[in-house]
């Protein structure tokens, strides 16, 4: 009996020992300094990871005293790092500030109360006239504003190849007027010899596409409708979408649904596609392939939404019982000054929402989204989180997920219907 | 600690021991040739992914394209006429860079997890396979069952229940999570282990009247050496590699590898995959020298166990 | 009645520790899965009712959670077939004495080193489906090789695509189940196979009545081990093809949910899945405790 005895006290003491060593060891030293801030965000690689430094270098300048901590958590996204938030928002212990697209994909967080309302923040640094109004008029939600956008994408950007086009006797530079035209050059593109004329991938980029056909079809009041309410999901116009969605899918590449969004890039790179639906973060895969805007390669809006700017845009937030609030003040001022919006949209290839920077700072392309996002008007991208709530987009994405396998168009009209009236 | 003295006494499996009968006949015969050629067809097979992951890693950005994944790369690393200056090399210095941190760190989670949890699932098993008492089976499914949670299922809870205890972000917080999901598997493991070698030692102890831990001290633990092969290989991969818990648990600046290896390779919009796959291998060599150190005594240790009786 | 204590104290003592442990990090959270599946709780705004099984209901009359449940059981049946066919093929040639047996071994066995954080996308070149021109992965290959036929579109296929997903799996954990049968085949006496031989028993008969029957137990740990690896399925999905509509399985459709804050949906999933666990574990214990006593 006693060797039993000392066994379970050895056993319990391995435990103990596990325990303890779990309990001493305890976390950063500067937990209750309020001179830090701590960042949640998804930018951990890449450009994003260089425009983050860029802006982290502003921050330090303008505010020496304040220390600067990434708790990144990549992936899927964004998704892991929402995943990863949700539970430690749960646990009533938030980061200062969080990365989260701009829009609706904040709605969860504003119902919960977990966001605090920014619009003092905006008056006092004059964001309101900073931004465009069409932006302002995106980002509020019950005359409130929880977030403050870093960086705009645009999402309605088809990107076109310039030989591939020529070769089959159509002109690049001019964009087919709508839907109709444009199905009637990828028909004439695919009789050319090019089997699969639409560079397509994996369910968001589906996605995307689909919801610039939607624009082209409702046009930017009708689409912003369909957030609203004030659009019907069954209305005639979304049927001729779903109609054109389907014949597009039929120029599409047949692996669509196990592509990147860069593989599928690529296959318009190699001149196997004359086309490819995608936001303008691609420019990146262009620059580094070597090709020249305007010779190899040009943009243009995607059919029939020409004069609308499908807008997407990462942004941070101030948390509710954020542990250094001040301090999460003073990052998001650094985000919002022109300055950190220079130095972050320069490095990630993205535009900058405040009206007042210089043009001339930027590359070619970029100068001509900072245009076009100025005087056109802005409606909120649905693949990335800016028109629908997180759990809307992702029975949309499922829904189109499966039309892209079963192609049953029926099906694909029930279930977005079915879709706005779960979020009711 | 405890269980590297313990197993000392054990008499050294050799690496591989043959019986006679199953030597490798020599000379030539039909039979022979094609199981190797099986055999080295199967190697190939299982080294389509390495293939691509090596060279993959070894080609400038430009030259990245999934749909020519197969050739080598058409600018090698030390051909220095790539534009743009970003060669193969970068990949690994960019990848060795992210990565060293955390590497360190992995082992101060992955090694303790390994042992901890082979050494109390081998209790467990122990009991569960050698002590006949009522419900043992009851007992054994409560254990089992464990294994089959969905651990997404249970992170908003326990990461509420870390920030309860006011458990840091990183790999202690960790460590004790992978001993106590652990625990399932390593019992299993052992308790099948236990059950497959021979009882008469055993039973001869207990007729000696010798208590059960001075049995489970002086006897079973010395021949467990292959069920302790088997789960330290299972856990420490498992810790290694696991990125769930570390995602929920820990940060970046105080996590695993995994954790910097996801940002590496999906932080970015235009992903890296020369850089990102430079560092899936940086990252899978220590499992992989566990595998080949380890490997070793997997079998061997495991056939001299049977060979004692 | 001493005896009694001492049939009954010792061992649940020794085991009390992981007992209470468990109890509390997997019986407690899977009670507080399974009371948030019992509520209202869509969002990150708290739970007001208990709406008692009706999320269950709804879920299991949905076409979306169906559709996940076949592709997981397409994904188990290949995933386990696999396994254990290369896993004991590849443990039989070597257990038959081959020289440089250790570097196979090395080589079948490393794949269970490599996560697929990364080696996903490698994957996901492999089985990309485009055929013909565009090929690439091993459709490229097969076409290289003259085996053009063999080309198909993988995942992509509706039905049966799923399989194609468990090509991956089966790469990472044949070896393991390979090095299980190595030792279950090792550990069979010589004395044994020799008496069966000097009985006369032919070849097909010495495996059916000696070496099978010693390699149960092994198989049986093999095939659970396999099986609840096979349920969770998630990282490989995830990183191979994301979590999208075509490839959703429930632990991956759970994701979707819960990143979606729709946490009463996530945990009814969570609570379906470990249901369906029992499917394998309870087979499995029964087997187990037969066999014992037969030995016994």
């Amino acid at each position: 009996m006693r060797s039993t005895r000392m066994s379970v006290i050895a056993g319990a003491a391995i435990l103990g020992l596990a325990l303890a060593g779990c309990s001493t060891s305890s976390a950063g030293p500067s937990e209750d300094d309020p001179n830090q801030v701590e960042v949640f965000t998804w930018w951990a690689a890449g450009s994003e990871k260089v425009g983050l430094d860029a802006l982290v270098a502003v921050f330090a300048e303008q505010y020496p005293d304040i220390a600067f901590s990434n708790a990144a958590v990549a992936g899927g996204a964004g998704s892991n790092a929402k995943a990863a938030l949700a539970s430690r928002l749960e646990a009533d212990n938030p980061p200062d500030t969080f990365q989260a697209h701009a829009g609706a994909e904040l709605n969860d967080y504003i119902e919960a109360g977990q966001l605090q309302d920014l619009s003092s923040f905006y008056d006092e640094n004059g964001l309101y006239e900073a931004f465009p109004d069409t932006l302002i008029e995106q980002l509020t939600s019950d005359g409130a504003i929880y977030s403050v956008p870093s960086n705009i994408h645009r999402a309605n950007v088809t990107w076109v190849n310039v030989d591939v086009l020529e070769g089959a006797g159509i002109d690049p530079t001019v964009a087919p007027e709508s839907m109709d035209a444009w199905i009637d050059d990828l028909t004439t593109l695919q009789e050319s010899g090019v089997t699969a004329p639409l560079a397509l991938g994996t369910e968001w980029t589906q996605m995307q596409l689909f919801e610039n056909v939607l624009i082209a079809d409702l046009g930017a009041e009708g689409y912003t409708g369909l957030w609203d309410g004030t659009t019907d999901w069954d209305s005639a116009e979304v049927q001729t979408a779903i109609g054109h969605y389907g014949e597009l899918l039929d120029f599409a590449n047949t692996d669509y649904a196990g592509l990147d969004w860069d593989a599928a890039t690529q296959i318009l790179l190699d001149g196997n596609a004359g086309y490819n639906v995608m936001g303008d973060w691609a420019e990146a895969a262009f620059v580094q392939a070597g090709q020249t805007y305007g010779t190899e390669y040009t943009t243009w809006a995607t059919p029939g939404t020409d004069g609308i700017f499908d807008f997407l845009a990462d942004s941070f937030t101030l948390a509710v019982g954020a542990p250094h609030e001040t301090a999460a003040i003073d990052w998001l001022t650094t985000i919002s000054s022109a300055e950190g919006q220079k130095a972050f949209n320069i490095a990630k290839g993205s535009i900058p929402a405040r009206m007042d920077a210089v043009a001339t700072d930027y590359p070619e392309y970029q100068q001509t989204a900072m245009a076009s996002f100025q005087e056109d008007t802005i409606v909120s991208s649905l693949a990335h989180g800016s028109a629908a709530s997180v759990s809307w987009s992702a029975d949309l994405s499922s829904a189109i997920g499966k039309f892209g396998a079963d192609r049953n168009a029926d099906e694909l009209l029930t279930a977005l219907v079915a879709a706005a009236a779960a979020q009711e | 600690m405890t269980v590297t003295e313990k197993t000392r006494p054990a008499p050294a499996p050799a690496p591989l021991p043959l019986s006679p009968a199953l030597r490798p006949r020599r000379g030539f015969s039909l039979g022979r040739t094609l199981k190797y050629t099986i055999l080295i067809v199967f190697v190939f097979i299982v080294m389509i992914p390495v293939y691509v992951l090596i060279v993959t890693s070894l080609k400038p950005p430009a030259d990245v394209n999934p749909a020519t994944s197969w050739g080598l790369p058409v600018r090698w690393p030390w051909q220095s006429e790539t534009p743009g200056g970003a060669t193969g090399f970068d990949n690994w210095s960019a990848a060795y860079t992210a990565l060293a941190p955390s590497i360190g760190r992995t082992f101060m989670l992955a090694i303790p997890a390994a042992l901890i949890s082979a050494l109390l699932g081998s209790m467990n098993g122990f009991v569960l396979s050698r002590w006949r008492f009522p419900h043992a089976n009851l007992v054994f499914t409560f254990i089992l069952f464990g294994m089959f949670i969905p651990y997404q299922a249970v992170m908003t809870p326990l990461v509420q229940m870390k920030s309860t205890l006011g458990l840091p972000s990183d790999i202690s917080t960790l460590l004790l999570v992978h001993v106590i999901y652990g625990l399932p598997i390593c019992t299993l493991i052992f308790r099948n282990y236990y059950v497959s070698i021979p009882m008469e030692l055993m039973e001869a102890s207990r007729v000696d009247g010798a208590g059960m831990m001075r049995t489970y001290w002086s006897i079973v633990l010395p021949l467990s050496l292959p069920g302790f092969v088997v789960t330290i290989i299972w856990q420490f991969t498992n810790a290694w590699n696991d990125f769930l818990f570390a995602m929920f648990l820990s940060d970046t600046a105080g996590g695993p590898v995994s954790l910097a290896l996801n940002n590496l390779a999906q932080g970015a919009q235009l992903a890296n995959y020369g850089t990102a796959m430079a560092g899936a291998l940086i990252a899978s060599l220590p499992t992989l020298l566990v595998y080949i150190i380890l490997g070793k005594y997997f079998i061997g240790g495991l056939m001299s166990g049977s060979v004692k009786s | 009645m001493r005896k009694g204590v001492r049939n009954w104290g010792p061992p649940l003592l020794l085991l009390s520790p992981t007992i209470i442990i468990l109890g509390i990090f997997v019986y407690g959270l899977i009670a507080a899965n399974v009371r948030v599946s019992l509520t209202n709780r869509t969002s990150l705004v708290p739970a007001t009712e208990f709406v008692g099984l009706d999320n269950y209901i709804a879920l299991l009359a949905e076409d979306r959670f169906l559709h996940s449940l076949a592709n997981l059981a397409v994904f188990t049946v290949v995933f386990i077939a696999g396994t254990m066919l290369f896993g004991f093929l590849w443990a039989w040639m070597l257990d038959k004495g081959v020289s440089a047996e250790g570097i196979f071994r090395s080589v079948y066995l490393f794949p269970m080193a490599v996560s697929f954080v990364a080696s996903g996308v490698v994957w996901r070149w492999l089985l990309n489906s485009a055929e013909g021109d565009r090929a690439s992965g091993l459709n490229r290959i097969l076409e290289t090789f003259g085996l053009g036929f063999l080309q198909n579109s993988w995942w992509n296929e509706p039905t049966w695509g799923m399989a194609a997903i468990a090509l991956p799996a089966i790469w990472q954990l044949s070896g393991y189940v390979m090095a299980l049968f190595l030792a279950g085949f090792r550990g069979i006496p010589d004395e044994l196979r020799e008496a069966a031989r000097m009985d006369g028993a032919s070849e097909w008969k010495l495996y059916r009545f000696v070496i099978f029957p010693q390699l149960s137990p092994i198989a049986l740990s093999a095939l659970i081990i396999v099986s609840h690896m096979s349920l969770k399925v998630f990282d490989l999905i995830m990183s191979v093809t994301g979590s999208i509509y075509v490839t959703e399985v429930p632990a991956t459709y759970m994701w979707v949910t819960l990143t979606s804050n729709d946490y009463a949906k996530s945990a009814t999933i969570a609570t379906v899945l470990l249901v369906l666990a029992s499917v394998f574990i309870i087979p499995y214990l029964i087997q187990t405790a037969r066999s014992e006593k037969a030995n016994r």
